[in-house]
């Protein structure tokens, strides 16, 4: 019998144990939030703000009230290697007379002072929750605005509550297609475009050498350390990779759709996800060189990297591991890393992730784990302390959660210390939570006889 | 680092750059995590909530509860009724507070949500409380919401029954736990008999034991809000913060009032303690008095390397007024102090402090924001910064050491278990001012001129 104590009944469904997987219903996911919830869930705003937010020469305008730019004012850390300029928060700061008489002449007014300062090639106008409501009519601000200064500007219409992050998403894909979109279709290159890499500590420098180690060459980076000048050359990309699939899909299918461009997905978390991505990059490219050069690189990644992973291997083996991250595509992902490790993943859950990325984990998990979909605290508190789980991989609101239970924790989200993605990146992981599993600090805190989960 | 702020100051009326204030339901948030068994209710997008506990988190690394009515399209249409009814049911059944505090956000008061209404038509369980208080997201910012917040509870709550309790109310202003268990330390040492509102010590600098808990010891409870109602004399500490909800209380249950500002630095202590024992009529103890004059000493015997240094501050009204009455009490000129807050008493305040101390050249601005402080450092540098982690962009960009102080701190550890408040709090903050330009003297100085003996 599970702890159901802290479960909602409307919850139930979206929760469950791979033992009961055979009545064939599946869980429930891709759906709202119950109401009154403590949902571990973000917005439409959020999603669309965390995708284009990395484009480094971009500047960003937030209409609306002024929390929104505050929340989102530099949270992520994507790297950039040239431009700050999306470093900054720009915001109407929309006030109460405003909201009575409409925020457009604000909104006109805010993009005319971004002018007077910079010379932006495109501007983002995020519509927040009350731009509808209040009935401002950003198309056509962003229409007169591209013709005064004859530059981009376009709309991202994210009020808060139009559905999940994952509709925030598909704005953002909107405004990359609106923004790369042609008049007339580039010749075709042999190089790729990487989707769903946002720079975190630097990821995307390490898959951009990759590629380049293996003769692969990346017309654009979407999003992370992108710039607006590279984005526009993506419609002449050979083939798109896609590693975030949570937010990229949408974008891949549009390109495939738009600009012929078929896509793969691909993901660069543990060894073994990155060097079946490498070579199925290669064989997707075709080039006989450019495979032979994968293999070998492969090979000597795999030669360098897999002693060093086995120093780690005796600290790590056995341990139970929790899982609660954004997307599905990234828990997979995880969960096979710890695989790697000799670890066994004994919960996991995803705020967005979607039917098929649920059918996948109940594949690879033990017949008694734990699957959740937008979680709450007290389940995820439920849960990991039932399951007796050693480290908690999750994102900022989960952090102190995991320390209250005495819990080990390693940030896979915008608060990464070091980048986990590659070889280099494996290596980082194994070490992050080898460095919190076995910290002296538990030794401390143990004293006097407390015991934790 | 920021190389696009340009030195040239240009006209700007709209466009707001690297805020220093955020809205109203995080402040709204923080004042109810602050009541014992509270859960904190954001009525509107989940983003809110979600953005509202990430934000608050990342300042006291702790775990910041509250629910949200998840709005959808319908309820943004058709009202957010039914998501309220159905969230109160579901809080109630399954994480089982005392009491909800909602507040709303600018998509529900937008849409005209009557909250009276729908708490008046919902089920709450015999013995559990409904309260809340509007929080528009486009008035004031989040002081304006935390204040909103301690007024609600007082509104549905507090009651005079018509015999006094002989204690002091006390609206603590918006500082951290650290402060509000100091504020508390004083009042016992003065043997005060109190009631806080709100409390935020032992909510969110819970101690570690192991199991986690949604409701952890600390937070003022929900008799003694009721009871507040009974006090003898409100003092509302953070004149631009405590005002309203001591003003709230005297209207409805007839306690008269007094304001004080934060008690930052020498002065604004002795204000406090004076306070005290007038309300107490109990003599301030020695331990007091030994506080009190190891802060001169340590201002005496330091005071060579704090004279006539220029420092400019940012953040909430009240903290960035105590700060530079602090700052002003140890020698230094306060050339720059802003506030994201709107409100033009800020800047009276601050310009009577700077006539005080005759301080000349010193500037003070209400509903600024960061870029256009960092346009001033630029064109008339300083050599002190203080304020939250966001400043810390411009203490690079133009060399100059932080000082942090103030919400949000989200890129250090433990500042929100120590105090800024009283004798103690200023004797920290002399050793952080202190430190970060001691450091600076000893980075920058030739190598003939590094002295072992400062």
């Amino acid at each position: 019998m599970k702890n159901d104590a802290a479960i909602l009944p409307e919850r139930a469904k979206s929760i469950r144990f791979s033992e009961c997987s055979g009545d064939g219903s599946g869980i429930k996911c891709e759906s709202e939030s119950v109401s009154g919830a403590v949902s571990q869930r973000a917005c439409v705003y959020c999603g669309a703000r965390v995708v284009l937010n990395p484009i480094t020469d971009a500047f960003h305008i937030v209409h609306g009230p002024i929390g929104c730019a505050s929340y989102t004012w530099d949270i992520r850390g994507s790297l950039s290697s040239d431009e700050e300029g999306y470093r900054n928060s720009y915001s109407t700061d929309l006030r109460e007379t405003d909201v009575i008489f409409g925020g457009e002449k604000k909104l006109v007014a805010a993009i005319d002072e971004i002018m007077a300062i910079h010379s932006p090639k495109v501007i983002f106008i995020y519509a927040t929750c009350i731009v509808g409501v209040i009935g401002d009519d950003i198309d056509a601000v962003c229409r007169n605005a591209e013709a005064k200064y004859g530059i981009r500007v376009i709309a991202v219409k994210s009020p808060g509550f139009s559905g999940t992050k994952k509709t925030g998403y598909k704005m953002a894909c909107n405004a990359i297609m609106s923004l790369v979109t042609p008049d007339v279709l580039p010749e075709k290159t042999l190089g790729v475009n990487i989707l769903g890499d946002f720079n975190l500590a630097g990821e995307m420098w390490i898959i951009k050498n990759y590629l380049r180690r293996i003769g692969v060459e990346v017309v654009a980076n979407i999003t992370g350390d992108a710039k607006v000048d590279d984005l526009k050359k993506a419609p002449s990309a050979q083939l798109n990779l896609v590693q975030c699939a949570g937010s990229m899909t949408f974008l891949a299918k549009k390109m495939e759709e738009v600009f012929d461009i078929p896509f793969i997905k691909v993901s660069f978390f543990g060894v073994t996800d990155t060097s079946d991505s490498l070579l199925r990059i290669a064989y997707a490219v075709g080039d006989k060189e450019v495979i032979q050069r994968a293999k070998a690189f492969i090979e000597e990644e795999k030669n360098r990297v897999i002693p060093l992973l086995n120093k780690y291997k005796k600290n790590l083996e056995g341990k139970k591991a929790a899982i609660y991250v954004g997307g599905g595509f990234k828990a997979i992902s995880l969960i096979r890393q710890f695989q790697e490790f000799g670890m066994n993943t004994v919960m996991v859950g995803t705020q967005t992730g979607s039917k098929e990325d649920y059918e996948v984990i109940q594949h690879l998990v033990d017949e008694n784990a734990v699957i959740l979909d937008d979680a709450n605290p007290a389940e995820l508190e439920a849960f990991m302390r039932e399951m007796g789980a050693d480290i908690l991989v999750g994102g900022v609101k989960e952090r102190p959660l995991a320390y209250k239970l005495g819990v080990a924790f390693c940030d896979h989200n915008h608060e990464r210390k070091h980048p986990l993605a590659g070889y280099e990146g494996t290596l980082n992981f194994a070490s992050e939570i080898n460095l919190s599993m076995n910290s002296p600090v538990w030794e401390t805190i143990s004293q006097g006889g407390i015991k934790y989960v | 680092m920021l190389e696009l702020t340009p030195k040239k100051v240009s006209e700007r009326s709209t466009l707001r750059i690297n805020p220093i204030k955020t809205c109203q339901p995080v402040g709204a948030m923080y004042a109810a995590l602050g009541v014992h068994s509270c859960m904190p209710h954001s009525h509107g997008s989940q983003g809110c909530c979600s953005f509202h506990r990430m934000f608050l988190t990342r300042h006291f690394k702790d775990p910041a509860i509250a629910s949200s009515s998840s709005f959808t399209e319908g309820a943004s249409v058709f009202g957010g009724g039914s998501n309220l009814k159905t969230a109160i049911k579901n809080i109630f059944d399954i994480y089982d507070p005392e009491i909800i505090a909602v507040h709303t956000t600018c998509l529900s008061e937008t849409i005209g949500d009557d909250l009276n209404g729908y708490i008046q038509d919902a089920k709450v369980p015999e013995g559990k409380l409904v309260v809340h208080t509007n929080t528009p997201s486009y008035v004031g910012s989040h002081i304006t919401g935390y204040y909103n917040m301690i007024a609600g509870f007082i509104k549905y709550l507090s009651e005079a029954s018509g015999e006094k309790n002989g204690k002091l109310a006390l609206f603590p202003g918006f500082v951290n736990p650290g402060d509000m268990r100091e504020m508390k330390r004083l009042m016992k040492l003065m043997g005060t008999e109190f009631i806080m509102l709100p409390d935020t010590s032992g909510v969110l600098d819970a101690p570690m034991t192991g199991s986690y808990t949604m409701y952890p010891k600390g937070g003022t409870s929900i008799p003694d809000i009721r009871d507040l109602g009974n006090c003898e004399l409100t003092i509302g500490l953070g004149e631009l913060t405590s005002e309203f909800p001591a003003d709230f209380l005297e209207k409805k249950c007839k306690v008269p009032y007094k304001t004080l500002p934060l008690p930052i630095g020498v002065e604004n202590t002795d204000n406090f303690i004076m306070a005290l024992n007038q309300f107490s009529k109990n003599e301030v103890p020695y331990e007091i008095e030994e506080e009190r004059g190891q802060l001169m000493d340590i201002l005496l015997d330091s005071h060579q390397y704090t004279n006539n240094k220029t420092v400019a501050i940012f953040g909430d009204p009240d903290t960035v007024l105590g700060m530079a009455q602090i700052t002003l009490e140890m020698g230094m000129i306060p050339k720059y102090v802003v506030t994201g807050t709107p409100g033009a008493a800020f800047e009276r305040k601050a310009n009577a402090l700077f006539e005080k101390f005759g301080v000349e050249g010193c500037v003070a601005k209400q509903a600024g924001d960061l870029f256009e402080l960092h346009q001033w450092i630029k064109n008339d540098p300083v050599d002190l910064l203080i304020g939250g982690t966001h400043g810390k962009q411009v203490a690079r960009a133009e060399d100059i050491p932080l000082v942090r102080v103030g919400f949000p701190i989200i890129d250090r550890y433990v500042h929100s278990y120590m105090p800024i408040v009283g004798y103690k709090g200023a004797i920290r903050l002399a050793e952080l001012i202190l430190n970060a330009l001691m450091d600076r003297q000893d980075r920058d100085c030739d190598d003939e001129d590094l002295e072992m003996v400062m």
